[in-house]
C-alpha cells in the first residue's frame, strides 16, 4: 500500500539525513520527499511518500517516530486528506497547432504556460500524482525536455491535523 | 564567571557525577585535556585504542547501570571508537562519548583529521550532536545524559569543534531538561497491563521469557517475585541472564541458538509466552515461521519500535519493566485468581522430563581440558559471584552455559554485535567500577588477540582481572560452523603462529600461567583468584574439537536442535 506520512521534526541540520539514512538502512523505499520550515521557524514539516505491507508501515512509522528529531506524525492516508504535487514541465513546441495543443490541454488540466520560448513552452501544473502522471502521458507525442516534481505533500481534511 | 569550553566541559561531567573517563587523547581535545589535568574529581583512563576506551565504558555501563563516558580526539580517534559505539547501540549501553572536531572554521574543508563524525556514527547511535556554539554546550551534554540513559538505552555522541573549547561564556548546568520530540513512555496502559494478567493467568503452559531489558530496568527483583507468584518456567536470552537466578528451580536455561533443550521446547510448545525486555532476536526465535506456532504473546518493552518487529504480538505493553512488572503483580495480588494448578503441574512434568535429557552434559573424563569444567571450576571456586565479561565465541556461549549467574549486572558481554575484543577492555571498565570485587573475562586465543593491547592499561590502573583464555587453537565458533555446515573444511579458522601468551602477559607486567592438564585447571584457578593484585592470565590448552552443544542450526525451528 503507498502511504503518505508528514512529520515535523526539529528544523536542525542533520534531521534530514536521519531520515533519509534510516530508510536506506533499513531497506524501506522512499517515492518521494519534500521538506520545508513551517510557520514555526524551528519546526520543519517533511512529507513521505513509501510503500510497504501493513507490518513495515508500522515499523516505519515507529522507527521514525523513534528519532529524536521527529516532534510528531501522521499517516495521513489513515485520514480524509489532500494530496498535492506540484510539476513544472517543458516541451518542445514547434508550430502553432502544437501552441494551441499545449495551451488546449493545459487548460484541461488547469495548468497555466509560465514560459514561453521561440520554440519551447513550460508548463506549471498541481494536483495529486496521478493527474500529473495523466498529463505526462497526454504530452507523450511532444518532446518533453524536462520534468520538474516537487514530490507530494499533503493535509488532512477537516479537524484532524498534525501540528504541537 | 567566564569559562572556556573545556572547563564548561569538565564541570558538566562533574555535575552528571561522572567519576571515570575513558579517553585517548589527541590534537582537537587538548584543551579538554588541559583542564582535566587541572582538576581531580573524574578519573581519565588512558586506554591504548579508542575501541577499548567505549568498550570499557560499556563494562563500567553494564555492570553498573550507570552510564559510560567516552572522550576521543577528531578522525581517527572517532572512527577507531565507532566499533564500540556499534556494539553499544546494538545492546541498548548507556554511554556518552565525546569526540573533539576540528575547528567550526574548517568543518568541511577536508582538515587535518577531520572526519564528518556525526555522520559516521548517525546509523549506530541513538542520537548525536554537533556543538556549533560553546553557549549550547552544556545544554548539550544535559542532552545527551538524559537521552543516552532514559527510554531504551543507547550510546549519544557529542562532536566539539576545538574553537568552542577555548570560547567563553557564563556557565550554569541545567537543573532538568525536556525536550518536545522525545518523550520515552515509563508507565505501562493500566487496560493493557490487565489484559495481559487475564491472559498470562489463564495460560496452561506457560514460558516467561525476558531479556536484557530487565537488567536495563533495574527489575531483576521484580521479575524475581512475579515468576515466584506465578510458578511459571522462565528461560532468560543471553543479555538477560543473571536477572533471575540461575540456580532456582523455576530457571530452565538459556532459550536460543544454544540454549538449553527444555528452554526451547518449552518455548515451542508454550500457550502463553510473556516476553519481558526481550526483543524477539533471530538467534533466539530461529525460523520465524515455525516460531512459538500455539503461543499468545504479551510482550513488555520500552521501545514500542521493539514491539511486533519481528514476531506479532497479542498483548503489547509499551513502559519500563519494572514498572510495569510491579503493576502486574499489583493486579494479581488484589485479585482472587491464581494460575489452574493442574496443567502447570503437568507442564512441568513436561519439562523436567525435557530437563532430564541433560543437554549440557560433556565428557568429564577427558585427557583434555574442557572448556565445560574450566568454567563449572570457575563457578565453583568464586562462588558464582564474579563479574565476568567475556569475547565472542565458543567460548563466551560456554560461559554462558556454565557459569549459573544468580545475580544481575555480572554478565557482560557482546550480544548484538558480537564483537571480538569486548572482553578484556569491558574487564576494566568493570573492575574499575568494582574495584574489589572478582573480575574475569573469559577469552578465546583468537578474540583476546583483537584488544590484547589493553594489558597494559590493566597495568597502569593496578587492575587485577584474571583473564581465563579457553585456548583451542581455533576459531571455535567459525571451525564449529565449519565442520557442521561446510564438510570440515577449515577455512581460514585455524590460529596459526600464536603467540606465547605466557611470556607476552609476563612482558607486560603481568602474571601467566599455562594449563595443560584436567588435574591441573582448579589449582591454577585458586592460585590465580588468590593474586588479589595480580592481573593474571591463565592460558587453558582446551579440546580443540569442543563444540557447542545444543544448536539450532540457522533457519531451523526451536525443537530442531542438534543434541551432543
Ligand atoms: C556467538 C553468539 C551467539 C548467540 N547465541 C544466542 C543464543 O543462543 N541465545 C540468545 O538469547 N542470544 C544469543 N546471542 C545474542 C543475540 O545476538 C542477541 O544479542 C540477544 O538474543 C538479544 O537479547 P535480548 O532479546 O534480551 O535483547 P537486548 O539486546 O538485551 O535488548 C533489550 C530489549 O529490552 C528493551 N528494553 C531496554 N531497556 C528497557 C527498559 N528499561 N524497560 C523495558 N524494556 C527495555 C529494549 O527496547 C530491547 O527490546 C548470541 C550472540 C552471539 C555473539
Ligand atoms: C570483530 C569480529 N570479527 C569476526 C567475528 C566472527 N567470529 C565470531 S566467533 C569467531 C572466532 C572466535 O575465536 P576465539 O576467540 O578463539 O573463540 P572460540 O570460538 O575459539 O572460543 C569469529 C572470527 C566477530 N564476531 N567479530
Ligand atoms: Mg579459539
Amino acid at each position: 500500500m503507498r502511504h503518505i506520512i508528514s512529520i515535523l521534526m526539529e528544523n536542525e541540520s542533520g534531521a534530514l539525513s536521519r531520515v533519509a539514512g534510516l530508510f536506506s538502512a533499513r531497506g524501506y523505499n522512499i517515492e518521494s520527499l519534500t521538506v520545508a520550515p513551517t510557520e514555526d521557524p524551528t519546526l520543519s514539516r517533511l512529507t513521505l511518500v513509501t510503500r510497504g505491507s501493513d507490518q513495515v508501515i508500522e515499523q516505519i512509522t515507529k522507527q521514525l517516530n523513534k528519532l529524536v528529531d521527529v516532534v510528531k506524525l501522521l499517516d495521513l492516508t489513515e485520514h480524509r486528506h489532500i494530496e498535492r504535487e506540484m510539476m513544472l514541465i517543458k516541451l518542445k513546441v514547434q508550430d502553432a497547432d502544437q501552441r494551441a495543443e499545449v495551451m488546449r490541454m493545459a487548460e484541461i488540466f488547469r495548468g497555466h504556460i509560465i514560459d514561453v520560448s521561440a520554440a519551447t513552452y513550460v508548463v506549471e501544473l498541481t494536483g495529486d500524482s496521478d493527474k500529473l502522471d495523466a498529463f505526462v502521458e497526454s504530452m507523450s507525442h511532444f518532446e518533453v525536455i524536462e520534468v520538474v516534481r516537487s514530490g507530494v505533500m499533503g493535509i488532512a481534511r477537516g479537524d484532524v491535523a498534525l501540528k504541537l | 564567571m567566564e569559562l572556556t569550553g573545556a572547563e564548561i566541559f569538565v564541570r558538566c561531567l562533574q555535575e552528571e557525577n561522572v567519576d571515570t573517563l575513558f579517553g585517548y587523547p589527541g590534537g582537537s581535545v587538548l584543551h579538554i585535556y588541559d583542564a582535566l589535568y587541572r582538576q581531580d574529581k573524574v578519573e581519565h583512563i588512558l586506554v591504548r585504542h579508542e575501541q577499548a576506551a567505549v568498550h570499557a565504558a560499556e563494562g563500567y555501563a553494564k555492570s553498573t547501570n550507570r552510564p559510560g563516558v567516552v572522550l576521543v580526539t577528531s578522525g581517527p580517534g572517532a572512527t577507531n571508537a565507532v566499533t564500540g559505539i556499534a556494539d553499544a547501540y546494538m545492546d541498548s549501553v548507556p554511554l556518552v562519548v565525546f569526540s573533539g572536531q576540528v575547528p567550526t572554521s574548517l568543518i568541511g574543508n577536508d582538515a587535518f583529521q577531520e572526519v564528518d563524525t556525526v555522520g559516521i556514527t548517525r546509523p549506530c547511535v541513538k542520537h548525536n550532536f554537533l556543538v556549533k556554539d560553546v553557549k549550547d554546550l552544556a545544554t548539550t551534554i544535559k542532552k545527551a545524559f538524559y537521552v543516552a540513559t532514559t527510554g531504551r538505552p543507547g550510546p549519544v555522541v557529542v562532536d566539539i569543534p576545538k574553537d568552542i573549547t577555548a570560547d567563553k561564556c557564563e556557565f550554569q548546568y541545567p537543573r532538568s531538561i525536556k525536550m518536545r520530540s522525545y518523550n520515552p513512555t515509563v508507565k505501562g496502559h493500566p487496560g493493557q497491563i490487565r489484559r495481559a494478567v487475564d491472559l498470562i493467568l489463564s495460560a496452561r503452559q506457560p514460558v516467561i521469557y525476558s531479556g536484557g531489558g530487565v537488567i536495563l530496568s533495574n527489575a531483576s527483583r521484580s521479575l524475581t517475585e512475579l515468576t515466584r507468584l506465578l510458578n511459571y518456567p522462565i528461560t532468560n536470552t543471553l543479555m538477560g541472564l543473571g536477572a533471575y537466578p540461575s540456580s532456582d528451580k523455576q530457571f530452565i536455561g538459556m532459550l536460543g541458538m544454544h540454549g538449553t533443550y527444555e528452554a526451547n521446547m518449552a518455548m515451542h510448545h508454550a500457550d502463553v509466552l510473556i516476553a519481558i525486555g526481550a526483543r524477539f532476536d533471530d538467534r533466539v526465535t530461529g525460523n520465524i515461521e515455525k516460531f512459538c506456532p500455539n503461543a499468545r504473546i504479551v510482550h513488555v518493552d520500552v521501545d514500542p519500535a521493539s514491539i511486533s518487529k519481528n514476531v506479532k504480538v497479542d498483548v503489547p505493553i509499551v513502559g519500563q519493566v519494572d514498572s510495569v512488572l510491579k503493576a502486574m503483580i499489583k493486579e494479581i495480588k488484589a485479585g482472587e485468581r491464581r494460575p489452574d494448578p493442574e496443567p502447570l503441574e503437568n507442564w512441568w512434568k513436561q519439562i523436567d522430563e525435557w530437563r532430564s535429557m541433560d543437554c549440557l552434559k560433556y565428557d568429564r573424563d577427558s585427557e583434555l581440558i574442557k572448556p565445560q569444567y574450566v568454567l563449572e571450576t570457575l563457578h565453583r571456586l568464586t562462588q558464582g559471584d564474579a563479574f565476568v565479561t567475556s569475547d565472542v565465541g565458543q567460548h563466551q556461549m560456554w560461559t554462558a552455559q556454565f557459569y549459573g549467574f544468580d545475580k544481575p549486572n555480572r554478565w557482560i558481554n557482546s550480544g548484538g554485535l558480537g564483537t571480538m575484543g569486548f572482553g578484556l577492555p569491558a574487564a576494566i571498565g568493570t573492575q574499575l567500577a568494582h574495584r574489589d570485587e572478582t573480575v574475569v573475562c573469559v577469552t578465546g586465543e583468537a578474540s583476546i588477540q583483537m584488544c590484547i593491547q589493553e594489558l597494559s592499561t590493566a597495568l597502569q590502573y593496578h587492575l587485577p582481572i584474571k583473564v581465563v583464555a579457553l585456548n583451542n587453537r581455533y576459531m571455535g565458533m567459525v571451525r564449529q560452523w565449519q565442520e557442521f555446515f561446510y564438510q570440515g573444511r577449515y577455512a581460514m579458522s585455524y590460529m596459526d603462529a600464536l603467540p606465547d601468551f605466557v611470556q607476552l602477559a609476563e612482558a607486560y607486567g603481568h602474571v601467566g600461567m599455562r594449563i595443560e592438564s584436567p588435574g591441573d585447571v582448579e589449582g591454577a584457578l585458586k592460585e590465580a583468584l588468590d593474586m588479589k593484585d595480580r592481573l593474571v592470565f591463565m592460558d587453558f590448552i582446551t579440546d580443540q574439537s569442543e563444540n557447542v552443544y545444543p544448536m539450532i542450526p540457522a533457519g531451523a525451528g526451536q525443537n530442531e536442535m542438534i543434541l551432543l
